[in-house]
């Protein structure tokens, strides 16, 4: 064979060699010197604290509407709240006699699937509890010889792969965050007219956060204005992923925090108040 | 937030109004038959970043001490190692914001093959890189121009940033702690890649089955990391994969955007295979493997 033919034959499969040995200690030994456990081991205490929390308040079943007292709170663990169980509350919504157990696990299904899935929450969860990583530079649990998990396969299978269904619960968190709405608004209505009460206070904030954290998803930001070539066709869609999604999406972590304590504290209160517990001071 | 960027120091340490007469950096000599940690001591002249120091025991103690830098301003991407255990970029590392009252160690960036002492084996993130299709413009205008506006531009423009450090490639824990996933894996300096090319204005192709079957990006799960060593700021996760993961989204498991591709009659994404047939690595049937390189003189 000629030079020249050999030149241009038909090109040969190439073989690029990426392996070998590695410089440095182990990827078992973590050379960092701060304090990396701290961020995942806070991150789990805070949502298992969630979890806990929202199995008791919602086994709980009781005293989530504190019209009895003159207050139009309702729980935003309970909203909207349209089982047969409502309506013995006090609350003027409710019929669904077939649902037997507490109404909030039937709510709680769709923001739950909608953090579930969230691109903040995964994070946290996979640092946290599958220690994939724990922290940056820190060799994940199924390479250091645990035997854990020996093939990473990330988010290309089933259970993770479902986290692409992101989008569609971003859906439903829209139609809740209306809801919460609604109910900050219900929360200024007292028996006399309107007026302001410490637990309007907490209504309204628990509101603002909701759509603060749902508007600035990820998914969010993608259908709002982020899936197109040219934003500059599209002004009303760039506006708003510029100035509104954008701009939210930058705190989602903060925003998914803040909700999460204010959803707590909000359902605490209403409990608090509707139990008789204690009184919801009025401001005017 | 914590960052890897910034690291404290604790009060009282040398790096306040009193800088200790001496600091010692523990480098790591060796190659690919092993290796150790090293002490050296030098004197601390105050104002210097990490990679003064490595010169100066170079120049002074280790002759030999294999470094890899260049331009020693944090633009030619270089100096990459693993500094206290965090990927930094040695050029970029004031002394003063470690704490030197302990010995400073320094590694080599432990995701990658090792050559010798500082310096690893970037191969793969070049064999990557000819696994993407470049630009590619439609016809221009009559006028044989191409226009686009800056609004169209600005979220590409950030992604330009990026000085191929291959800090982001040598944190992600996909690759760091599992080579096996390097053949089918692109990493988050490739997403960014991707996501330049597919958020641009003018582009045509469409890489959303690339991504997702030849580039694997369904096996980042977004833990961040890349975006916290990133020494140029880009919002790696929140700006370049979480939207080109929603491509992939749009391309392959959002049965609304199915069907409004039917009704419409918009095309399908196209398939892996056809996009990947335009890229070097494709056209001359290159793959990646995990196999160790032979060095040039035969094996070590």
């Amino acid at each position: 064979m000629s030079l020249a033919q050999h030149l241009e034959g038909p090109a040969r499969p190439a073989t690029v060699r990426v392996g070998g040995p590695r410089g440095g200690p182990p990827l078992s030994t973590v050379l960092r010197r701060d304090n990396w456990r701290l961020q995942p081991v806070l991150v789990a205490l805070g949502l298992l604290g969630f979890v806990a929390y929202v199995v008791w308040a919602a086994n709980r079943n009781g005293a989530f509407y504190a019209g009895s007292v003159g207050r139009d709170y309702l729980s935003p663990l309970y909203s909207p709240c349209i089982t047969h169980s409502c309506i013995s509350s006090g609350y003027v919504w409710g019929g669904w006699s077939w649902w037997r157990v507490s109404p909030a696990w039937l709510i709680l299904i769709f923001p739950g699937a909608f953090r579930a899935t969230c691109y903040y929450y995964r994070k946290a969860y996979y640092r946290s509890f599958w220690l994939s990583p724990p922290a940056c530079a820190v060799a994940d649990a199924g390479s250091t010889g645990s035997g854990l998990r020996q093939h990473y396969s990330g988010e290309t299978r089933f259970p993770l792969l479902w986290n692409n269904i992101h989008r569609y619960t971003w859906y439903f968190a829209l139609i809740f965050a209306g809801i919460l709405t609604w109910d900050a608004i219900a929360a200024f209505r007292f028996p006399n007219g309107i007026g302001l009460g410490v637990g309007t206070i907490l209504f309204v904030l628990n509101a603002i956060f909701i759509w603060a954290y749902t508007l600035g998803c990820h998914a969010g930001r993608h259908l709002c204005g982020g899936n197109l070539k040219r934003l500059s066709q599209a002004p009303i869609r760039r506006w708003w992923w510029k100035n509104v999604s954008s701009q939210l999406n930058a705190h989602h972590q903060l925003y998914a925090w803040l909700s999460l304590f204010s959803i707590i504290v909000t359902d605490l209160y209403t409990w608090l108040v509707a139990s008789g517990t204690i009184h919801d001071p009025r401001i005017f | 937030m914590a960052t890897l960027v910034q690291e404290a120091v604790p009060a009282g340490g040398a790096a306040t109004s009193s800088p200790a007469e001496t600091v010692t950096l523990r480098l790591w000599r060796g190659d690919a038959r092993g290796g150790e940690f090293r002490d050296y001591t030098v004197e601390n002249l105050g104002g210097e970043v990490v990679l003064d120091v490595v010169h100066r025991i170079q120049a002074e103690q280790a002759p030999d001490l294999a470094v890899r830098w260049n331009c020693k301003a944090g633009k030619c991407g270089s100096c990459s190692a693993e500094i206290n255990g965090k990927p930094r970029l040695m050029c970029m590392t004031r002394m003063s914001s470690l704490d030197v009252s302990e010995p400073i160690t320094v590694s080599p960036m432990r995701g990658n093959p090792i050559i010798r002492d500082l310096v690893t084996d970037v191969s793969y993130h070049f064999a990557v890189a000819r696994r993407i299709p470049g630009f590619h413009p439609g016809p221009p205008e009559p006028d044989g121009t191409y226009r686009m506006s800056q609004v169209d531009v600005d979220r590409v423009q950030e992604f330009r940033k990026c000085i191929e450090c291959f800090l982001c490639q040598n944190v992600c824990h996909v690759i760091r702690d599992h080579e096996d996933n390097k053949p089918a894996y692109a990493g988050p300096r490739f997403f960014v890649r991707l996501a330049e090319l597919e958020l641009h204005p003018l582009d045509t192709l469409d890489r959303r089955e690339l991504a997702a079957k030849e580039l694997g990006i369904g096996l980042c799960n977004i833990t961040k990391c890349c975006t916290e060593v990133c020494p140029e700021d880009i919002h790696i996760t929140d700006n370049a994969i979480i939207p080109m993961k929603e491509r992939v989204v749009d391309a392959r498991y959002d049965p609304i955007a199915w069907l409004g591709r039917k009704i419409l009659r918009r095309p399908a994404p196209t398939p892996a295979a056809e996009v990947a047939s335009l890229t070097p690595a494709g056209r001359s049937g290159e793959v990646i493997s995990i196999e160790p390189r032979t060095p040039p003189g035969g094996p070590a």
